[in-house]
């Protein structure tokens, strides 16, 4: 059962990842991206993930999409009429050595181990949230701390972006 | 594959998500089985509460969706921080409360910073 779940949830997901580079329509890669957002988070599921698959859902499903969809309205693309990009063997050569890397380090082993501090049995029993919240607001204090100023310097850095735009459009109006 | 994890609790959205889709498709399946088929070019026209359309739907929007896109983004981040911080709030207390505290402050000042620049304005 659960090697039934996984299969069709990885499938969805590779097709949805090839849909979105390759389908014509920008709304309609759009699309598939939320779709293969939505099995990613199903995969965390499965992996005893359950606030990374509601995190998944939340932050990437909810907020990065629709930041998708505006650019792609910002764009104004049309649909795109040229199927393969020019620079498509540089990215097969990326591809390729990336899944090749890949593939060695599945190769070497390491997987199906329960590894680390915190196997699963371990957060199960304590819960998963529990456990991120513990580790995160104790051990990895610096980080999370660190973590806001990353936050706030990306609103910055996209503020000052854009901060010609909006006064432009600003003095349109008003004139 | 080694799962000796099994999320039975999620057994129900499972059947759940099942359920929806397959109400979804039959719906759809049967009103396209029982259905009169007549179209003629107004009936195709994209529908905009009865006037006909005037121009493509594809227009440029202003930059400012695109801002407050990614001020969302950025917030709702910070939101997710804050989950796990309320389920373990009574173990680790005033030392939580301060960490929290420090992280809120640090994204103030980018949201004054916001608000300052006229990020936040529509008009």
């Amino acid at each position: 059962m659960m090697q039934a779940i996984f299969i069709y949830l990885a499938t969805v997901c590779v097709v949805c990842a090839v849909l979105t580079v390759s389908l014509r329509q920008p709304v309609y890669n759009v699309m598939a991206l939320l779709t293969m957002f939505f099995h990613v988070a199903g995969l965390y599921v499965l992996l005893n993930a359950e606030f990374l698959a509601v995190v998944q859902i939340i932050v990437y499903a909810g907020a990065i999409l629709v930041l998708y969809l505006f650019v792609l309205m910002l764009l104004n693309l049309r649909s795109e009429s040229r199927h393969l990009h020019r620079q498509w063997p540089f990215a097969v050569l990326i591809l390729g050595s990336v899944a090749a890397m890949l593939v060695g380090a599945m190769q070497a082993g390491g997987f199906g181990l329960p590894t680390g501090e915190a196997p699963a049995q371990v957060i199960q029993a304590v819960g998963n949230t529990e456990s991120i919240g513990l580790t995160l607001y104790t051990d990895y204090l610096l980080p999370f701390e660190l973590a806001s100023l990353v936050l706030l310097v990306a609103m910055i850095g996209a503020i000052v972006l854009t901060k010609k735009e909006l006064i432009q459009d600003h003095g349109e109006e008003q004139s | 594959m080694t799962t000796d994890f099994v999320p039975t609790d999620y057994l129900p959205v499972l059947i759940f998500f099942v359920i929806a889709g397959a109400f979804g498709f039959v719906t759809i399946l049967l009103g396209k089985l029982v259905r009169p088929r007549a179209p003629y070019r107004e009936k195709l026209l994209p529908y905009e509460c009865g006037a006909p359309p005037i121009s493509d739907a594809r227009q440029p929007f202003p930059m400012r969706y695109y801002i407050i896109a990614m001020l969302f983004v950025l917030f709702d981040i910070e939101a997710v921080f804050m989950y796990p911080w309320a389920v373990v709030f009574n173990k680790i207390g005033v030392y939580g409360l301060v960490e929290m505290v420090l992280f809120i402050t640090v994204l103030l000042i980018g949201y004054v910073y916001a608000w300052g620049k006229g990020a936040l304005e529509w008009d």
